[in-house]
């Protein structure tokens, strides 16, 4: 599975409660949808460095470095690019 | 510092009773089992149950007793107890040095040691000792101690019933009516206030710990303000939950100490009170500042700053970090009314 779906996957199994037919895209602000809270977002950050085995800096600890899935994923690439150099 | 117990899991065949369930189904609890219970239940210590036996048949021993209410989340079935006591840590939400185990076997305490290392682990035959030990013995015990367990009980029908919810999350936490009550800190809190900065490790801006009478100082003194605040919901109250000290400055407000217990975490009301604080500054024309200190067991503080819209000053405080307040959108939860008896 790709960056964004093993994100993506996570957020889902993780919200407690979900309606059964409800989407959100990779773009969709997730704390906007008020989906999220500090907690959930915790966990969220533990999963991202131990799933792809980064550590995320005080610096990137931000509202936006978050708030979709697609920019999570974009943290994580760019995270993982400057481990191979 | 070794840290006070928040929670004792039991072993059961020749620790809580004489004897192995599997082999005699007559097993008798060990002299004084209830009283003990009964007293670290008393000062807000919870128990738990880490064994390798049938479910049903173990709890049949407990409720035939009349202890089966004493504990939470008991684990009994047959995998290892490293992973009963992972569970048991993920349910209360409590770090894991604040764990003891007793077993009567040394190859279970070595195998629970083995995987957490900060397990308090004891051997069966203290038992009738434990309750006198220092790390059994918390500072201050306050009618929040008193009621712990029937609150985590609580706690536990809440979230079943969440869990069984068919609809949106944000339906299911507005029919919660959760109020946040908002109040300056009075004489009558100062023990529990003490023991709230002792026992929060993870929602703590400083880790710091205070004493009651150095809380009773700031209570009185021009220059600060402290408050309490308490959640309430349709189950009951959650109780004395958080506490915020405030330093007043001719320009800004500055949040010397914030903390928030971790049983609530889930509510974000940590949040909620980060903006609240950001409100009260903003009425009154000043800016908002706050300490932050890793304590390496405290990075959720950050995040819920950081997601708070407060940022970095660059500044140092005695060895605090200092985080400024940024003007942002913020998104306030619907579902929580706040009660404010601030002036």
């Amino acid at each position: 599975m790709n960056i964004a779906g093993k994100i993506r996957e996570f957020i889902q199994e993780n919200l407690v409660v979900w309606e059964d037919d409800i989407s959100f895209s990779d773009t969709d602000n997730i704390f906007q949808l008020g989906f999220v809270n500090s907690l959930f977002a915790m966990k969220l950050l533990n999963f991202v460095e131990i799933e792809f085995d980064i550590k995320i800096e005080n610096n990137e600890i931000e509202l936006v470095n978050f708030s979709s899935v697609a920019n999570m994923e974009r943290l994580v690439k760019s995270k993982l690019m400057q481990a191979h150099e | 510092m070794k840290k006070t117990v928040k929670c004792l899991v039991w072993d059961l065949d020749n620790t809580l009773w004489d004897g192995t369930l599997l082999e005699s189904p007559e097993v008798k609890l060990k002299q004084g089992i209830p009283e003990l219970l009964r007293k670290l239940d008393e000062k807000g210590i919870i128990n738990s149950i880490a064994s390798k036996n049938n479910y049903q048949d173990a709890m049949e021993v407990l409720k035939k007793n009349n202890i089966s209410e004493y504990f939470l989340y008991p684990e009994i079935h047959w995998n290892a107890k490293s992973v009963s006591i992972a569970n048991i840590q993920k349910n209360l939400n409590i770090g894991i040095d604040t764990i003891a185990f007793i077993d009567d076997q040394d190859f279970e305490r070595h195998e629970v040691s083995s995987v957490h290392t900060d397990v308090y682990c004891l051997d069966a035959k203290e038992y009738a000792e434990l309750h006198t030990y220092e790390r059994f013995n918390p500072g201050v015990i306050t009618e929040d101690a008193r009621r712990r367990r029937h609150l985590y009980q609580e706690d536990l029908r809440r979230s079943q019933d969440e869990k069984e919810f068919q609809g949106p999350k944000e339906e299911f936490l507005a029919g919660l009516n959760i109020e946040l009550l908002i109040t300056p800190a009075t004489e009558a809190d100062l023990t529990r206030m003490e023991e709230l900065t002792i026992r929060t490790n993870q929602l703590s801006a400083t880790g710091k710990t205070y004493k009651s009478e150095e809380l009773h100082a700031y209570m009185n003194c021009d220059s600060h303000r402290l408050m309490v605040w308490e959640l309430k919901d349709k189950y009951g109250s959650y109780g004395k939950i958080g506490l915020v000290l405030l330093k007043l400055l001719p320009n800004r407000i500055h949040i010397e100490m914030i903390l928030c217990s971790c049983r609530v975490m889930s509510r974000g009301i940590g949040t909620v009170m980060l903006q609240y604080l950001a409100a009260l500054a903003c009425k009154k024309n000043k800016k908002l500042t706050a300490n932050y200190r890793d304590t390496g067991k405290n990075r959720i503080m950050y995040l819920a700053y950081k997601f708070a819209s407060f940022k970095e000053s660059g500044i140092y405080e005695d060895d605090c970090m200092v985080m400024e307040y940024t003007m942002n959108e913020q998104f306030v939860p619907a579902y929580i009314k706040i009660i404010d008896h601030v002036k």
